[in-house]
């Protein structure tokens, strides 16, 4: 269980840009949910993400999991239990290395990068059977260099790197938003695969409101540092795309756009 | 002639290892070191010290590595811990070590020409013939560059190893495995500036002597030798980058030594190696510019 308690956030703080983003936010998000994230630009999505993970701090508040407070844990400890796919397809990926070289590292996630082999031969087949899943010819590719990739490619290696090794939560931050619509509709599938084999607990922000009313098991929308809507379970499953941008609409015409 | 390539080919070696820990830096970490201008002469000095000493001279490489390892700690303990931008935290060490180095040898020249060395000791007296005595330094040098980089690649291709690309290449990916990037990059700085000291250890035992100047402009033969190296040797994707920074260095000290033969004076040497390297910064952006006309062109 993930909680962020009574989150204060401010951006510039002390300059005449200051401009608070989060006042007393609080969000709880229990084991086993995948929760689609939806909002305008600008409503907290992706600085809730960092928060999460660490990248950017709070003002004030707490952040726990499952009980523990990881507040001031740094970024790369929190990582031990959270995989995470960017917007960005080249965020996930070591360009320079080879998808065999990749996979190795993320196969050693959560364990001592010592002076073994860096690449274990015995565990070659198990990687090829996991880009195998993926249906893009990656398995034949095991020796070609990363950088060279298309971005669905990459982000589609980069999903599966951050799965590889148990986690408990799975943070996709946009991840389908800079990919064409048929490989991003691809990933998207990898993604819902995934998440239900392994169970992890999800939370993935999109722009794209099909994604969010099709996959998942519960949605948040939010505005201006604030969550205007929660819907999940019997709810979820009643809401439409229409709802959504009715409330986006209503939103839009209070902030006289 | 034939004293003439064996002196680009001793110098080259010499600079080798120093090129290979510019490499880790400069190609693998992005991390524009210019530590190595101090630990360059850092090694050099210990050298001096230990050998007029009686210190064993390979112990002396061996201590080299070693310090030279401590110095590569500090710039990374600067850079990370303390926030320091990374030119900035190399000219810090650089300059503090020109003070040290200077303590350490005692005076800005030592002589050790007549002390035993890698490549004048008791067993090279002994076992090796007379005739062969010419290639006596370069063998043994090739020897130790190429002793080098295997380690080096043995290295490069441990989990470790990996990771330490990994840094260079994209550090999300390193702290999305949960590891700390900094101490990485420390790791980093430590092996690379432990290659430079040696380089330096060697550099005064192969001359017979310390001198403080031996450092300046190391950075720009190392970075000129790696810029050398790969370009030269991108389209073969048998050749291993280590190998093709070594090829590099020689590569380099022959053009130094060419221009030098064509009746430049000694004392131009630092002229030469600074504006070989600026023509060869040139081509190579001149190349990439080409490649990039051509991907729009397609």
């Amino acid at each position: 269980m993930l909680r962020l308690i009574d989150i204060n956030k401010y951006y510039n703080p002390g300059t005449v840009n200051e401009m608070c983003l989060f006042k007393g936010f609080n969000l709880t998000i229990k084991e086993g949910e995948f929760v689609s994230v939806v909002g305008s630009n600008g409503s907290g999505k992706t600085s809730m993400l960092n928060i999460i993970c660490g990248s950017i701090p709070v003002d004030q508040g707490r952040i726990e999991i499952n009980g523990q407070d990881i507040t001031h844990m740094a970024e790369y400890k929190r990582m031990m239990k959270i995989g995470r796919v960017y917007q960005n397809p080249a965020l996930g990926t070591c360009p320079n290395m080879t998808i065999l070289e990749n996979m190795s590292l993320a196969d050693n996630k959560g364990k001592v990068f010592n002076l073994s082999r860096g690449t274990d031969k015995k565990r070659i087949d198990y990687y090829k059977d996991l880009l195998r899943k993926l249906g893009l010819g990656l398995e034949d590719k095991l020796y070609v260099k990363v950088g060279s990739l298309s971005g669905g490619q990459r982000q589609a290696l980069a999903l599966v790197m951050a799965t590889m090794t148990p986690i408990e939560f799975l943070i996709l931050d946009e991840h389908t938003a800079a990919l064409d619509p048929k490989t991003a509709e691809l990933i998207m599938v990898l993604t819902d695969a995934i998440v239900r084999e392994k169970k992890i607990t999800t939370i993935m922000v999109t722009h794209n409101l099909r994604y969010a009313v099709e996959y998942g098991n519960r949605l948040l929308m939010m505005h201006q540092g604030g969550i205007v809507l929660d819907k999940s379970g019997e709810d979820k499953k009643k809401l439409r795309v229409d709802d959504i941008l009715d409330i986006f609409n209503e939103i839009s015409v209070e902030c006289g756009n | 002639m034939q004293t003439f390539i064996l002196g680009i080919l001793e110098e080259g070696f010499a600079y080798a290892i120093l090129a290979l820990g510019v490499y880790i830096t400069y190609k693998i970490l992005d991390f524009p070191d210019l530590s190595v201008d101090g630990t360059f002469p850092l090694g050099g000095a210990l050298t001096a010290i230990l050998i007029t000493a009686g210190v064993n001279p390979l112990l002396a490489l061996l201590l080299s590595f070693m310090i030279g390892a401590v110095a590569g700690i500090v710039t990374g303990i600067i850079h990370v811990k303390f926030k320091v931008r990374d030119l900035l935290s190399g000219i810090i060490v650089m300059t503090g070590l020109y003070s040290i180095n200077l303590r350490v040898a005692g005076s800005a020249n030592v002589p050790i020409f007549m002390k035993d060395s890698i490549f004048e000791n008791r067993f090279t007296e002994r076992l090796i013939p007379d005739r062969f005595n010419p290639y006596l330094v370069v063998t043994i040098l090739f020897l130790i560059v190429v002793i080098m980089k295997v380690l080096l690649d043995l290295y490069l291709g441990t989990k470790s190893g990996y990771l330490l690309r990994a840094v260079g290449d994209n550090e999300t990916v390193v702290t999305s495995l949960a590891k700390d990037k900094g101490v990485m990059k420390i790791i980093g700085l430590s092996i690379a500036n432990a290659f430079v000291a040696v380089s330096g250890s060697i550099f005064a035992q192969k001359n017979g002597y310390f001198d403080i100047s031996i450092g300046t402009g190391a950075i720009v033969t190392g970075v000129a030798s790696v810029i050398i190296g790969i370009n030269t040797f991108q389209r073969f994707s048998k050749v291993k980058a280590t190998t093709a920074v070594i090829i590099g260095s020689v590569l380099y000290k022959a053009c130094v030594a060419v221009a030098i033969n064509l009746g430049l004076k000694a004392q131009d040497q630092k002229l030469i190696t600074s504006v070989l390297f600026l023509i060869i910064l040139i081509t190579s952006n001149e190349k990439k510019r080409r490649a990039k006309n051509h991907a729009q062109a397609d």
